[in-house]
């Protein structure tokens, strides 16, 4: 089957003046490489500091690269021109960490829903009305809160509307970038739910960038570990949490909190 | 809470049927916490379990008279080294809060002065409750600095928050919460912001303060498996009540209220399991908790409780004994 | 270092163009100096010539923009023809003057400023805090000259200050407090004048900014660690809220400086504004040219010190620009 995303030693550097005043020069990516296929998950998994958020803007098509392609539906990304960029953002979503930094509060939740219809001019107003609608209640969520701002919905109120407004333009990747953890853990089973009724019915293909490798394992076909811009380990769910190859893996892994503990890990600083 | 075994333990902090409400501008009052009742027994760890809008940010907030000025007490009683804290003067509470009950805020990005240095911020803590010489201070925060971090001491003392990552962050807020040596530290979701190796760092260190300076901790978090193999006791607010308490080990292995009961299914649990998980649904809770949808009479969990009976909806339940140190609010277990 | 320098650079392009364009509008516009003359029927006409030659108001502008430049390297700034003497000397006592009343003006304003702003935030929205904001609107709405003016009347009426200048009549003959004390008293009136009318719009600032702050967490997370009410206001939250009022600072002095040219004039104070004023009026070509330059130099000064202080203040600001 021909993968929807293809990442070929994805690099990418920045200069920063460290303490002490020189410049240096930071890898977030180091040659990253990985593959997802269609209508399929990819959980990378990773620390602070590993890179996963870089990885998400660069996918995303919001970051250029230093160097290697990122291959979407066969054609180079990083190689297109800004027009076609442009055409192809609809094809790639990102969700984020905190919807309420990326949800407009002074904006209601019906002009939030309408504005990338708004933005590509392709409906009558009426029109967008009614897939606004749609929209609502695909991510489960009720007509009522059409008229309240973002800072007046809960959480998952708020995830599931930036949901809502990525599947507007009919994406065929959704990356989601912490998308899952800054919310309560019930709240999390919700949402985790919707994520998988929305790949079983639409066909979405899902990068799920996460520290959290519970959830990772519940939700992700494959799983890729990543250390310092690079991945470590990668491979099949079952593979990764009962073999793990390597030590950042069984770090991760053992750092996981469990509800059969009975004392806490004792990690390597 | 009575005694156990036998013992009489007297708690160090002891919150006795606390009502706050918040007052919003259309008028009517909202309650947030409806008679709640917490014990902090020396020396333990506390773990409060509770999700946005059960009223735990808020009852971190009024154990020490830091609520908003439109979050008001409208009954109940904090008691704190034989007084009660709701009929504290101000001067008198404000040399309470840091030196004899810390409060680690949740966010340490948020809760960190942008433009002062972190040693400096621990300074100020200390020159706020007591003036010994400026070497002595000078001396202490070092002392604290090194209690909470492991190397590298001067140098994070002299950073900047936007110089440190997330978990430094987080110690320097321990560090602060601790300067005074108190006895009782409340902190509300100190993890949350934070991978999981970062947590479990965290925990740790907690663990080993309770050893070294003897304090008791309520420790507020959403995420219960956060609470296993750390956290002595075990409480679970829903809905600004008190639906369950007990042992840690008990309550997480062997949880009997119906919303503590799903909550845990609700965690992804698939280590233990290998089946086929991308078919499986979470058995997540239908509905939400947010303070709206919370019915004004009767059990708070009675319209998202798989197990509600008629008797649900007329009036709130008490709590009963599952065991000797056990108790759970649901008609389910009264006798 | 890197930022002080280029900070110091852009002023100086910033002072060069103004120069140039206050050369060029204040030659086109029409007439010059030797007007008055030419209508004047006892001056011949070829005295006039002579004049406008040996002034060498022939030659193109650019040369005589050069010209001018070399004059301020050699210490002179030009001539002035109404005062017959090099331009330098002149302007360089009434800059000093003007110096002394914006300098101690912004001292003041913001000393008073400050404290208002800080107290009126915490109390915001209650009957105090409104009370003030109508003080302050209601002082924001009356003209800089009315309120000039009114100050001259009051000092007419009582007889208790004295109503212009700089110095009294017999200033030399002073002991050297005395001659201290009479300089105050002149300068209470300009320097009155001039924070009334700059205090209001400070004073909503500070309350803005400090009220912002005061909703912060990390306030709430200080107050939480029993730091006293004190220490709460003037060493968390003023600091926090420093950055937009320490730009707000460079942006006042500008302020000051064009509110007190006008001050300067009603009050017969001797800075750059009466004799800038003169000196359009007379058509004194480099007066007006080296007055221009000059009010620009202390806008541009006050404002590379306030971002200065602004680098200095907030490290964050500092971690951006190293990091470019």
């Amino acid at each position: 089957m021909q993968p929807l995303l293809r990442v070929e030693n994805l690099v990418k550097r920045y200069a920063k003046r460290s303490l002490a005043g020189t410049w240096e020069e930071l890898s977030a990516l180091d040659g990253l490489s990985f593959v997802i296929l269609p209508e399929t998950t990819l959980a990378v998994v990773g620390e602070s500091g590993s890179g996963k958020s870089t990885l998400a803007l660069c996918v995303a098509c919001l970051e250029y690269p230093t160097s290697g392609s990122i291959w979407f539906e066969g054609r180079d990304v990083v190689k297109l021109v800004e027009d076609e960029r442009r055409r192809l953002r609809p094809h790639i979503q990102l969700i984020y960490q905190d919807p309420a930094a990326s949800l407009n509060p002074r904006w209601n939740t019906l002009e939030i829903l309408i504005e990338p219809f708004v933005l590509q001019h392709k409906f009558e107003r009426e029109e967008m009305k009614q897939r606004a609608y749609s929209l609502l209640e695909r991510v489960g969520l009720s007509l009522e809160i059409l008229p309240r701002s973002p800072v007046e919905l809960s959480g998952g109120q708020r995830q599931r509307l930036a949901i809502a407004r990525a599947l507007a333009l009919e994406p065929k990747l959704l990356i989601l970038d912490e998308a899952l953890s800054a919310l309560d853990c019930s709240v999390q089973a919700q949402i985790a739910n919707l994520l998988m009724e929305l790949q079983s019915s639409l066909g979405m293909t899902y990068l799920f960038i996460t520290h959290d490798l519970a959830m990772a394992a519940h939700l992700a076909d494959e799983i890729a570990v990543m250390n310092r811009g690079r991945i470590v380990e990668q491979g099949p769910v079952e593979e990764i949490l009962h073999q793990p190859q390597n030590e950042t893996t069984r770090q991760l892994l053992a750092a996981v909190p469990r509800m059969t503990r009975t004392a806490l890990p004792a990690l390597e600083q | 809470m009575g005694p156990t075994r036998g013992r009489i333990m007297v708690s160090v902090l002891e919150i006795q049927d606390l009502h706050v409400s918040y007052r919003w501008r259309e008028g009517v009052p909202r309650p947030a916490l409806a008679g709640v009742s917490v014990s902090l027994l020396p020396g333990e760890i506390l773990g409060v379990l509770g999700e946005s809008g059960s009223g735990k940010s808020t009852l971190a907030a009024a154990a020490v008279r830091l609520l908003p000025p439109n979050g008001h007490v409208t009954g109940g009683a904090i008691l704190f080294e034989g007084r009660d804290l709701l009929r504290s003067k101000p001067e008198e509470l404000r040399q309470i809060r840091g030196a004899r009950i810390a409060l680690i805020f949740q966010e340490p990005s948020l809760a960190l002065h942008p433009t002062m240095r972190a040693g400096e911020q621990v300074r100020q803590v200390l020159a706020a409750h007591g003036s010994p010489g400026k070497r002595a201070l000078n001396e202490r925060t070092r002392q604290v600095f090194a209690a909470v971090f492991p190397e590298e001491v001067d140098r994070l003392s002299q950073s900047y928050p936007h110089q440190l990552s997330g978990g430094q962050r987080q110690r320097v807020l321990i560090a602060q919460a601790i300067a005074c040596r108190p006895c009782v530290i409340i902190a509300d979701e100190p993890t949350a912001s934070l991978d999981s190796a970062t947590q479990m760092e965290i925990l740790g260190l907690f663990r080993t303060l309770r050893e070294k300076l003897g304090l008791a901790m309520i420790f507020i978090t959403h995420n219960p498996a956060l609470l296993a193999g750390f956290a002595d006791r075990v409480l679970v607010l829903y809905g600004g009540r008190v639906v369950e308490w007990g042992p840690a080990a008990t309550v997480l292995a062997s949880p009997r209220h119906p919303y503590t009961k799903a909550l845990f299914q609700s965690i992804p649990q698939s280590f233990e399991e290998s089946g086929n998980r991308r078919e499986t649904k979470l058995p997540a809770i239908a509905g939400d908790s947010s303070p709206s949808s919370l019915p004004r009479e009767g059990c708070c969990f009675e319209p998202r409780c798989a197990e509600r009976m008629a008797i649900c909806r007329g009036r709130e339940p008490a709590l009963v004994s599952v065991s000797e140190t056990h108790k759970v609010s649901c008609y389910k277990y009264e006798a | 270092m890197r930022y002080l320098l280029r900070r110091l650079g852009h002023a100086f392009f910033l002072l060069v163009g103004v120069s140039i364009l206050a050369f060029l509008f204040s030659t086109l516009a029409p007439g010059n100096y030797f007007d008055e003359m030419r209508l004047n029927p006892q001056i011949a006409p070829e005295t006039v010539a002579a004049l406008r030659a040996q002034y060498g108001f022939d030659r193109p502008l650019p040369a005589r923009y050069a010209s001018w430049v070399n004059s301020i390297i050699h210490g002179e700034m030009g001539f002035s023809f109404a005062y017959d003497s090099p331009v330098a000397p002149l302007l360089l006592v009434r800059a000093r003057n003007t110096l002394l009343l914006t300098v101690t003006a912004t001292l003041l304003a913001w000393a008073i400023a400050l404290p208002l702003g800080v107290w009126s935030a915490e109390r915001l929205g209650r009957l105090s805090d409104r009370l003030l904001s109508w003080g302050t609107a209601a002082l924001l709405v009356i003209p800089d000259l009315a309120l000039a003016l009114g100050l001259l009347v009051f000092a007419v009426r009582t007889g208790w200050l004295p109503t212009g200048g700089m110095a009294s009549v017999d200033f030399e003959t002073f002991s050297t407090i005395h001659k201290l004390r009479d300089l105050a008293l002149h300068m209470i009136l300009p320097v009155t004048a001039l924070v009334l009318s700059a205090l209001p719009l400070l004073v909503r600032h500070v309350r803005a900014a400090v009220a912002d702050v005061l909703n912060a967490p990390f306030l709430l997370a200080a107050a939480g660690h029993g730091i006293p009410r004190r220490t709460l206001l003037y060493r968390y939250a003023l600091p926090a809220a420093a950055n937009p009022l320490i730009s707000l600072f460079g942006f006042s002095i500008g302020a000051l400086l064009s509110g007190s040219l006008l001050i300067e004039v009603v009050m017969s104070w001797p800075g750059l504004g009466p004799i800038l004023l003169e000196a359009i009026l007379a058509r004194d070509l480099y007066v007006v040219v080296g007055g221009i330059v000059f009010s620009t130099l202390f806008l541009v000064g006050g404002n590379l010190f306030a971002d200065l202080v602004l680098y200095w203040a907030d490290p964050r600001i500092r971690a951006e620009s190293s990091a470019r």
